[in-house]
């Protein structure tokens, strides 16, 4: 289903960049590629941003951070899209990162779990496989079922990195989707999952993390700590087109924060 | 006289254009999944492939083994043949041989309902329903296993081989029946000592059918199996084939989404054997 969606996507992309090349000369072309985590959000900062300067044509390709980053190493995009901080040695070869707002991953239980809190080395612990029942944690004489998400999803990425959990979870499911994720903790009272703090709803406990509850409040203070930033990567040296400069300031000013947060992220101005 | 035979021969080359559509379709489709399934294989090595068991594709050292995919596959489809085809061909014989009119409506109409029923919506209410029961029933922590799988693809074969044994059953000449019960024999024998064996190509034919269809269904497999890449279990998290290609494409990249073609290959080609085996049985059932 989200192949389908992905290459509907891309189709729809590709004639829109088809469509970028014959009005060049009037507007001008911003080339976004990366993270599909960031999907929601540069999709709706692109098109506020079109609606604001006619003419101009904004594409994004979903190919994932890493992909994103290479693109702009590689000059084939404007601007890069990456659901997580550029590496030591992303930096040294010249490229920028230009925080563009921050994503919580929500750490969800059924509602009927007792637990209502966990530090960051115990939710470790669990996806490792080191902690099994809920007995251990103060709940229920249950074994704990650990649902995440599949190989290569931004989320899984973001949470296994910032938990220190990487090829290391011992999943008992991994799905497809955030929806999937939710749906399958709110029915087994066992679980334990992540989802991103935007699309949690009531049907799932959404746990403390070291005593701090997920919020916009706290991700931009930083006193959660599952959280990601989005980022804008740039190239050093490299001039930005007239057309992505103008993208790069309209999504970085205060006037884009309320897209941002439409859009479920938190924006850092 | 000679404009007719212009017209016809143009008719006749739309007609082979139309044919040779589908022939090229399936053609475009083999090519592509060999092109791009053999890369990763000759890179990973087809014994390590086949035979591995660890599958980790996105870790810092990936490993592809898909002997645990490949096992799931045959065991889930095992499973659902188990179950799916006793009470497939049990309904078949009532309904083409026992059954009144009237039930018989009924039934044939719901058996060709639960066949337009889309697989997503039997993934649906196996993860809201089949799921949670399962883990209530059996005392396991998590449903969501290889008999979730199971259960699934047994109702979803159902169908088929209903209908298929329904049509094999009734081109049973009723001579056959008529001299059996003039015999002394009661129905019932007649029907399981004379019809049955009669149209055992066709009922054959009824299961291969429904081994397709379990080892080539993704959707609502993903839904209900837990996906966690393990050798398969009974009540475990498994992964199938289909759902090792469907989960991982939408993000893959590099070696990873090569070897999710090679997954594909392997699928392929086990599809290919199935259809040629109902190839064969159809045949014989011709022939007799």
């Amino acid at each position: 289903m989200k192949k389908i969606i992905t290459l509907a996507l891309a189709a729809v992309f590709a004639v829109s960049a088809l469509a970028g090349c014959s009005s060049r000369q009037k507007g001008g072309t911003v080339s976004t590629d990366g993270s599909t985590s960031m999907e929601e959000v540069i999709g709706v900062l692109g098109e506020a941003f079109q609606e604001k300067y006619s003419g101009m044509t904004f594409t994004y390709n979903p190919t994932g951070s890493g992909s994103g980053i290479q693109a702009v190493k590689e000059g084939r995009c404007d601007i890069g899209l990456s659901s997580r901080s550029l590496k030591e040695e992303e930096k040294a070869d010249g490229l920028i990162e230009t925080v563009l707002a921050n994503d919580g991953i929500a750490v969800i239980v059924n509602p009927k779990n007792e637990v209502s809190d966990l530090d960051v080395e115990t939710i470790a612990k669990i996806y490792m496989g080191e902690i099994t029942n809920w007995s251990e944690l103060g709940g229920n004489d249950a074994e704990i079922v650990v649902i995440g998400r599949e190989a290569g999803s931004g989320t899984r990425d973001g949470f296994e990195s910032i938990t220190g959990t990487e090829d290391a979870c011992k999943y008992r499911q991994e799905l497809t989707s955030t929806g999937d994720v939710i749906t399958t903790v709110s029915q087994n009272p066992d679980a334990i999952g992540y989802a991103s703090l935007a699309a949690v709803s009531d049907q799932v406990k959404t746990l403390s993390v070291g005593g701090v509850m997920p919020s916009e409040a706290t991700v931009k203070d930083g006193s959660y700590v599952i959280q990601r930033p989005f980022v804008l990567v740039t190239k050093e040296g490299t001039e930005l087109s007239d057309a992505a400069q103008k993208f790069f300031d309209f999504a970085t000013s205060d006037e884009a924060a309320p897209f941002i947060s439409q859009a479920g992220a938190v924006p850092v101005k | 006289m000679k404009k007719q035979k212009v017209f016809e021969n143009f008719i006749h080359g739309i007609f082979l254009i139309l044919g040779l559509i589908t022939v090229g379709c399936v053609l475009l489709i083999t090519i592509y999944l060999i092109v791009s399934g053999i890369p990763a294989i000759q890179k990973i090595g087809l014994w390590d492939f086949i035979f591995g068991k660890e599958w980790a594709s996105t870790a810092k050292e990936p490993s592809y083994g898909i002997l645990p995919f490949i096992l799931t596959s045959v065991y889930g489809t095992a499973g659902a043949i188990l179950i799916g085809v006793p009470i497939g061909f049990l309904t078949s014989v009532y309904l083409a041989k026992l059954a009144p009119a009237k039930i018989r409506m009924v039934v044939s109409g719901a058996v060709s309902l639960l066949a337009g029923i889309p697989s997503v919506v039997y993934g649906l209410v196996g993860m809201m329903v089949l799921v949670p029961s399962i883990r209530n029933l059996f005392h396991i922590p998590d449903g969501a296993s290889l008999f979730a799988a199971i259960i699934v693809l047994a109702i979803m074969i159902l169908p088929s081989i209903i209908n298929v044994s329904i049509t094999a059953l009734e081109a049973v000449p009723k001579e056959y029946e008529d001299a059996s019960l003039a015999l002394g024999a009661t129905p019932v024998e007649t029907y399981f000592k004379v019809s049955v064996p009669a149209a055992k190509s066709g009922i054959a034919a009824a299961v291969v059918l429904g081994v397709g269809r379990a080892i080539g269904e993704a959707m609502a497999v993903m839904m209900v199996s837990g996906n966690a890449p393990n050798l398969p279990e009974l009540f475990g998290s498994v992964r199938f084939l289909t759902t090792a290609v469907a989960s991982e494409m939408s993000y893959s990249s590099g070696l990873q989404r090569q070897a999710l073609f090679s997954i594909a290959l392997v699928l392929f080609l086990f599809i290919m054997l199935i259809n040629a085996a109902l190839n064969f049985f159809l045949k014989r059932s011709k022939e007799e």
